[in-house]
């Protein structure tokens, strides 16, 4: 943030602040257990895999893997739209399998993660994915394409994209407000063409 | 979210050691962390069971039928070849729910154990919920009640069972393999919810420290000319505003028997034997498909903004029956 001015993440930041100081009194530390058995539950070390990087992390065991990513590595690609796994947006995949980061809870995260960051090679090649999306023009303000993306590339590789109308329905846990939903179709038929021939 | 500690277990007995009054076990977490981010449920400890997947993770034919383990994914239970083409009304119940990723995320177990989408229920910013808060009341009786329940209520409750996959599970007899602190038992699948009446806070019979292992479904000439049928607001990713899941024998045109569960209409998984009697015997028509609705909503109770339910859910059922009947199989 530069002297004197607000930009948007910092007004959020300075904001959530004031929350957790007053407004907000439950959001308490992690307790420790109270039974002498159990290991202190305050703090976990989780060891993950996103994107090919290992990484060690302490956390909270309230952590979810979407605020892990977005928070502790900051990996802002996965999207926190409504955060109780309703619109789609945190998708990603762990073990190349599609799911929501938001619900998964990051202590019991056990295979690799992929994330939007992840998709490009080192050249900076797009995924085909990321590039049928381009040339479809699938996105308006672009909120949910990271999610709309990682989804869509599990959809072609569960075999679920072989028409558009299955498309739509193995696509459906992926919202979009500016209702791109038409090129986002197409896109996926697009890339699943372009993988396949 | 409520601070809670979180175990890991490594084996079935760790995981029934570790449960109190206070904790919840993890398989998939789309309920459960839900629910703790609105503060709903507050548990102190959660053990996740996701580890003793190598074990409760595999489904099976058996003498009987099939033998789902309770960590079997939706997503791939939705998928497997045996249940889209022997048993379709769990496949289909399966895939109709939810949305992939959710459906990636949620184990078998986990599913039937799905908790109300009543909204009161889901907001604690509204004290009444008998559910939540045993004696506080309920909100939804005389508040917004478009998506409650008609079958199964109480005056304490008609939050609607919101889940597809028991449905099919009742319809075909299914049983729950259990294991607890007190060893490994089986219950018929209509034994594990209880109906609201005076206690909606108790949703099922398992007790502390209980765990499902296994889903058993019987075979039988029933269960290829089997569907789920689920009416919704919306094409996808919707929960049921009623539903129906069915499964025939047929012979010469003749119903010798008949399987019913009714979804999105009830405060549990609902049976509807009433509906199963009538058609027995009889030659399958829309006359007696009509007959057998009747008598499945005879005992209807809706309130403000529900009474629709009773003959949407007639009407489900009506056209889920006659689409069994004309299945090529």
């Amino acid at each position: 943030m530069a002297d004197g001015t607000v930009d948007r993440r910092g007004f959020l930041s300075a904001t959530a602040v004031a929350a957790a100081s007053g407004l907000v009194p439950r959001t308490a530390t992690a307790q420790t257990s109270k039974d002498p058995e159990l290991p202190t539950a305050g703090k976990l070390p989780v060891a993950l895999s996103v994107n090919g990087r290992e990484h060690q992390v302490v956390v909270d065991p309230r952590r979810t893997l979407l605020d892990l990513l977005r928070d502790d590595l900051g990996l802002t690609g996965a999207k926190k739209g409504c955060d109780h796994g309703q619109c789609g947006a945190c998708t990603v995949l762990v073990g190349g399998k599609r799911v929501l980061a938001c619900l998964t809870l990051a202590a019991g995260v056990r295979e690799a993660v992929t994330t939007i960051e992840g998709l490009a090679s080192v050249d900076g090649t797009l995924h085909p994915m990321q590039e049928a999306f381009i040339q479809e023009d699938a996105f308006q303000c672009g909120y949910c394409t990271p999610g709309q993306i990682l989804s869509a590339i599990a959809c072609v590789r569960e075999k679920h994209a072989n028409s558009e109308q299955e498309i739509r329905e193995y696509m459906s846990g992926n919202i979009c407000r500016c209702a791109a939903y038409p090129n986002i179709v197409k896109a996926i038929a697009r890339a699943k063409f372009r993988t396949e021939a | 979210m409520r601070p809670f500690a979180y175990l890991s277990a490594e084996t079935p007995k760790s995981a029934i050691a570790a449960s109190t009054a206070d904790t919840q076990f993890l398989a998939g977490g789309t309920t459960l962390i839900d629910l703790m981010k609105l503060e709903v449920m507050q548990p102190e400890r959660l053990i996740d069971i996701n580890p003793l997947h190598a074990r409760y993770g595999r489904i099976e034919r058996t003498a009987e039928g099939l033998r789902l383990g309770a960590l079997v994914r939706m997503a791939e239970a939705a998928d497997d070849p045996v249940l889209r083409g022997e048993y379709p009304v769990l496949a289909q119940a399966l895939n109709f729910a939810a949305s992939p990723q959710l459906r990636n995320m949620a184990t078998l177990g986990g599913n039937v154990l799905q908790r109300t989408r009543c909204n009161y229920f889901r907001d604690p910013s509204y004290r009444a919920c008998n559910k939540r808060e045993p004696g506080s009341g309920c909100a939804a009786i005389a508040g917004l009640n478009r998506k409650h329940a008609v079958l199964g209520v109480s005056e304490r409750c008609i939050a609607t069972y919101a889940g597809d996959f028991a449905q099919a599970l009742i319809a075909l007899d299914a049983s729950v393999d259990v294991t607890g602190p007190k060893g490994e038992r089986r219950l018929r699948f209509d034994q594990l919810h209880r109906l609201p009446a005076e206690s909606p806070h108790l949703e099922t019979t398992l007790a502390q420290g209980e765990l499902i292992t296994a889903f058993s479904v019987p075979g039988g000439p029933w269960t290829r000319r089997s569907l789920y049928l689920k009416i919704r607001d919306r094409e996808s990713f919707a929960f049921a505003l009623a539903s129906a899941a069915v499964a025939l024998d047929v012979e010469n045109g003749e119903v010798n028997d008949a399987r019913i569960g009714l979804g999105g209409v009830a405060t549990v998984p609902w049976r509807a034997r009433e509906a199963e009697q009538i058609l027995k015997g009889k030659v399958l028509t829309q006359a007696t498909a009509q007959a057998a609705a009747e008598a499945a909503f005879a005992r209807a109770q809706s309130r403000a903004h529900n009474a629709y339910k009773p003959e949407l859910g007639r009407r489900t059922l009506v056209r889920a029956l006659m689409t069994a009947a004309a299945l090529e199989i």
